[in-house]
């Protein structure tokens, strides 16, 4: 699949930011004033950027309001209902919070859950393509939920927790790419099931409908992922968990708290980078790739 | 409305017979011309003389080599276009309510005037049968030429899809598939029309007719014992050639 630069930063964006606003909401005692200005506003920063950072991918992105319309079918639909919600009530619990130090735990808790189900409709926009093996597994949402929260729990200050979650995602996102590998090697979709050949003899793609590339071979077809494959997974392994593990356990001092969550945020870019330029969907078949 | 209707009245699709099929892409310049002249957003080329020339085109004619386990290559051309799924996952995915399957005649068509170009509709199809077109930012698909097949002012020959009009191998059907009867129901029945990946649950209504088998070359004929020849070392002048030539060679 082609790694079109506004899905990775949407997806990495927004994943923080509901993240954070997952952790400021189930805070039985959470932070007021300017110092629970500065939190909101950097998770909704980071969420609200990031759902505009998904527009520019659109065609038509001044009709998408009407994306809100399809919540009994579609996950996307799903997922921007959830998210205007989720901000909604959560820009009430910090207004609260903010500026009459009150703290609403009700509010909270329906905001924090919110931000959790957005997540979980996020991944599932790739979790439900049956045209990708690699994402169509339990991969994508337990990934998706386990970096938000993470960088969540990083960038909320809850180092405790970022030391235990770092090294289970760690593992997590190492037992999945080995399981991708093995779904997409796996596929049952091969180039004799795409064109029905595949009785006579072994099908081989002779000629494909045109020279040039097209929407297809340049959405769907993408290639040059696959082959620094498995540095890139080294890499961002060092950054988003590693290296961030190693600063943590530092003494704390702020500069070395900032370079954490950018070496983190870095290493989570290369993972979702990867996450769509591995991906094979079910169409290379029929352009023999 | 993005959920799919449990069942359509008529189930309007193509037979595609790959036995007959000549590769001459026809049917995808039929389909590109009409539907670039008729219905919705007309069908855009960019750079089309230039050095990377793009263009959405609903219909595309892919080759294939088949090697059998014995005996040469065979080489086939597969059109392919929407295959109007019964369980389209196109439809459902589609957050905007621009993607239906028609309850009538079972036609997945896309609503322009709603499609925020989101693309995830192309994701979900494992045919590749939806293309964004480069101009209008807009998901293009087959409409089985909707704006033909009920269209009064055309002569009846002519209501049918373009791409079947045009076809001059008649390697393309339309019809029902709901009706038994039907000349496409026949075909299928008759010939063992199948699927594309049936593995991925998408219950095609378009059918493809696999190639008949081919005929074999025989082993031997039964003159073959007469035409032997009949001497296997060659004698006097050429001979002599033979034996010259291979001491120099």
């Amino acid at each position: 699949m082609h790694p079109a630069p506004s899905i990775i930063i949407f997806t990495v964006l927004s994943g923080l930011g509901f993240g954070m606003l997952t952790f400021l909401g189930f805070n039985t005692d959470a932070p007021t004033g300017w110092t629970a200005f500065w939190f909101f506003f950097i998770a909704f920063v980071l969420s609200v950027g990031g759902l505009l950072s998904s527009t520019f991918h659109l065609g038509h992105p001044e009709r998408a309001l009407k994306a809100l319309t399809q919540w009994r079918s579609s996950w996307l639909s799903r997922e921007g209902i959830l998210a205007l919600a989720a901000l909604g009530v959560m820009a009430l619990y910090a207004a609260a919070l903010v500026f009459f130090q009150r703290q609403f735990s009700v509010l909270g808790f329906l905001g924090g859950g919110l931000s959790l189900l957005t997540i979980y409709a996020t991944s599932m926009i790739y979790a439900q393509m049956k045209t990708v093996p690699r994402w169509n597994n339990w991969s994508a949402p337990v990934l998706f939920l386990g970096y938000a929260l993470t960088g969540g729990a990083l960038l909320t200050g809850k180092v405790w927790l970022v030391l235990i979650l770092l090294p289970i995602l760690a593992v997590v996102q190492i037992v999945a790419w080995f399981d991708q590998d093995r779904r997409e090697a796996a596929a049952e979709t091969t180039i004799a099931t795409a064109t029905g050949l595949g009785q006579i003899g072994k099908v081989r793609a002779f000629e494909s409908p045109h020279t040039g590339d097209n929407y297809l071979t340049k959405e769907m077809v993408f290639r040059i992922g696959r082959k620094h494959a498995a540095v890139l997974k080294v890499i961002s392994l060092f950054l988003f968990a590693a290296l961030p593990l190693l600063l943590l356990l530092l003494p704390f001092h702020h500069m070395l708290a900032i370079i954490a969550v950018l070496a983190h945020l870095a290493g989570v870019v290369v993972q979702r980078w990867l996450f769509f330029a591995e991906a094979r969907h079910a169409v290379s078949t029929y352009y023999g790739r | 409305m993005t959920t799919l209707p449990t069942q359509t009245a008529k189930k309007l699709g193509l037979v595609i017979d790959l036995d007959t099929c000549v590769g001459c892409h026809a049917c995808v310049t039929a389909c590109k011309g009409w539907n670039t002249e008729n219905y919705g957003a007309p069908l855009a080329d960019t750079d089309a003389y230039g050095a990377n020339p793009v263009g959405s085109f609903l219909n595309r004619v892919h080759s294939y080599e088949v090697q059998p386990d014995t005996g040469p290559a065979q080489l086939f051309h597969m059109p392919k276009s929407c295959l109007h799924c019964d369980d389209a996952p196109c439809v459902t995915v589609c957050p905007t309510g621009a993607s239906y399957k028609r309850e009538e005649d079972g036609i997945v068509l896309v609503n322009e005037s709603d499609c925020i170009g989101c693309g995830l509709c192309a994701w979900a199809c494992p045919y590749g049968a939806r293309e964004m077109d480069p101009s209008e930012g807009v998901m293009k698909k087959c409409t089985l030429c909707v704006d033909r097949i009920y269209n009064e002012n055309l002569p009846e020959d002519d209501r049918q899809p373009a791409c079947v009009r045009t076809c001059p191998a008649g390697a393309r059907h339309f019809g029902d598939f709901a009706d038994p009867e039907s000349n496409v129901s026949q075909l299928v029945a008759e010939r063992g029309g199948m699927d594309l990946m049936p593995e991925q649950g998408t219950k095609p209504v378009n059918k493809y007719l696999p190639p008949r088998p081919r005929d074999e070359t025989p082993e031997f004929d039964v003159l073959a014992p007469f035409l032997e020849p009949v001497a296997e070392e060659a004698t006097g002048f050429l001979g002599w050639l033979d034996r010259t030539l291979s001491k120099v060679s």
